[in-house]
């Protein structure tokens, strides 16, 4: 019986309502998790946080979870260029005025790691890595070696994480299998308008990723109606990432646009 | 000059344990006890793990002689030889059993190395690779190969380059005269080549660091062929030529125990990095070659806890800079 993992909603309250009802779909309800920030550069966070609450997915806690449940002044991104610090700080004013406080002490009190047995497994679910939440992993950096590593100082034979926004996996000699299930809340930065999650069965180790096409113009368009960057919604109408870019490696940039 | 590889029990890459997720969390605490801050005892620092493995493939050798290189690099300076073959092999053949997340070459100038092409190429091999140069020898031959390994290798192959100022009176001040046109010379050829080049930019100059100057440089990286340009900023320490021209740092400039917020324990690039050199392994690439830094002679020396007893710490502390990109 497959499993389903989703990450990354950002406020994208139509991507995850078409995540869900693909899930449903699917009959994987009851076996899909949600690994973290629900918060980002979409607009409405509290449709967002209300469809997931209600779902009864199981949610694991993302930096963005984490620094507005706590309060914090910042989403701690910390960018190079002051364009990106204005975005990132923009989008996190907005969403911290606009989140119901009565989310707060749930996204406060989410839990850093999910751990799940199946087929004989044992995964380990986590937001960017399990040594650290806000860790990225991107294929391109994150080495066999280390990865083996990683796993196994953590014990798992499966881990699963997001907060990259790129969706990656593999199966390392040993046997363990990574998986970054990228994220429903922004695209790929492939030029593709739609988003994808993790399907993965633990029974044959086979991991898929499944693509989600939502009505992605009407979220640009609330977007822009919400007076946020209009980069937030370039990106969701191109596919290519515009904004915050400096957290990629030389590898993944150059894949993108900018 | 007080000891800096004072021995504690060896922390052989420690696993983290799965309930510590977020560094604004940690609270580790050292693992050896920790002296009351009146005694001034430097604080140590646990080891964590190997994730970022420096080699100093070139040592002191450099084609350049900047004014602000922290390791006093140039032309005659063999103070610390080339690494040899061997030793570099040996390293990266290590690099996966030790879970080493990430490589770093640099110098002095790694392109200077003879076997430079079969280290970045071994390296790639295991691990995600960044070549720290002056980019005084980023030829249209060599950019050529860079180009097809960068979309060819399994892992990120990362160049950055130096560069330290917006234009050539300032870069060619400090890094000498008409290295400003080779430098963005060497950006562009790798542009032109697909590769996506980091600058770095010591903030030597008032103001570097500022919002607008930030701007300038993406600027100036477009106007060079960069689509997608990128710039890290670093802190000048007051070590090797610099400290020569201007002063080191004074004997009571050090940390002492209570200094470290709870997060620095894990941010520190030195609980998780290692620099390894021609003459042993040091606990970073800024303190090669200070007295009483070395921690041994072979890699494993160096995976242990140590004590922040350098002056350079206190800019690592104040400033919370990584040498990585
Ligand atoms: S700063 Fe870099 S380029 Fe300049 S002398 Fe030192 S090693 Fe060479
Ligand atoms: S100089 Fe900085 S990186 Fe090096 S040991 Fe001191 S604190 Fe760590």
């Amino acid at each position: 019986m497959p499993l389903g993992f989703f990450g990354g909603i950002y406020n994208n309250h139509l991507a995850l309502e078409a995540t869900l009802e693909r899930v449903h779909a699917l009959g994987i309800e009851g076996r899909t998790w949600c690994l973290g920030d629900i918060g980002g550069f979409g607009p409405h966070p509290d449709h967002a946080l209300e469809l997931l609450r209600a779902s009864g997915v199981p949610v694991v806690q993302g930096n963005y979870d984490y620094a507005l449940g706590h309060g914090l002044g910042d989403c701690g991104c910390g960018y190079t260029d002051p364009r990106d610090n204005r975005y990132a700080a923009i989008s996190y004013r907005y969403t911290r005025e606009r989140t119901h406080p009565r989310h707060l002490p749930w996204l406060r009190d989410l839990p850093p790691v999910l751990r799940v047995e199946a087929g004989g497994r044992a995964i380990l679910l986590c937001h960017g890595s399990p040594r650290r939440t806000n860790e990225f992993l991107w294929e391109s950096t994150s080495p066999d070696g280390f990865l083996e590593w990683l796993c196994t100082a953590h014990g798992c034979d499966v881990l699963v994480c997001t907060h990259t926004g790129i969706p990656w996996t593999r199966r390392l000699d040993s046997g363990q299998r990574v998986i970054n299930c990228g994220a429903i809340g922004r695209p790929a930065n492939n030029g593709k308008t739609e988003v994808a999650f993790a399907l993965y069965d633990p029974e044959t180790d086979d991991c898929t990723f499944v693509p989600v096409a939502y009505d992605h113009e009407r979220l640009a368009a609330e977007v822009l109606a919400e007076g946020l960057p209009a980069e937030f919604a370039e990106t969701l109408t191109s596919g290519w990432w515009t904004s915050c870019l400096e957290v990629l490696p030389a590898r993944e940039r150059a894949a993108g646009q900018f | 000059m007080p000891e800096h590889d004072v021995a504690s029990t060896p922390g052989m890459a420690r696993p983290d344990s799965a309930e510590i997720h977020d560094d604004r969390r940690r609270t580790d605490s050292p693992a050896a006890p920790r002296p009351s801050r009146g005694t001034a005892a430097p604080p140590w620092l646990p080891f964590r793990h190997l994730d970022t493995l420096w080699l100093q493939v070139t040592g002191t050798l450099c084609n350049l002689r900047c004014t602000h290189c922290f390791i006093s690099c140039g032309p005659e300076n063999h103070s610390v030889s080339l690494m040899p073959k061997d030793q570099v092999l040996d390293a990266l053949a290590r690099a996966p059993g030790l879970g080493v997340r990430e490589l770093y070459y640099t110098g002095g100038e790694p392109f200077l190395h003879p076997d430079i092409r079969l280290f970045i190429e071994r390296g790639l091999e295991v691990a995600p690779v960044t070549v720290l140069t002056n980019g005084i020898l980023i030829t249209e031959r060599q950019a050529e190969w860079l180009g097809a390994l960068f979309g060819s290798c399994r892992y990120s192959l990362d160049i950055r380059i130096s560069l330290d100022g917006l234009t050539a009176e300032q870069n060619d001040a400090v890094r000498g005269a008409g290295t400003f046109a080779k430098i963005t010379r060497a950006v562009g050829r790798l542009a032109a080549r697909g590769l996506v080049p980091a600058v770095a930019v010591t903030e030597v100059h008032e103001g570097m660091g500022a919002p607008e100057a930030r701007l300038a440089f993406l600027e100036l990286l477009r106007g060079r062929g960069c689509r997608s340009p990128r710039v890290k900023f670093l802190p000048v320490f007051r070590l090797g030529a610099q400290a020569e021209r201007l002063g080191g740092y004074a004997e009571d400039e050090r940390l002492a125990e209570g200094d470290l917020a709870p997060e620095e324990y894990a941010s520190l690039q030195c609980s998780s990095a290692r620099l390894l050199a021609a003459d042993g392994v040091y606990p970073c690439p800024l303190l090669l070659g200070q007295p009483g830094t070395r921690m041994g002679s072979g890699l494993d020396d160096g995976l242990r806890d140590i004590r922040l007893a350098h002056g350079a710490c206190v800019t690592c502390h104040l400033t919370g800079m990584t040498c990585r990109t």
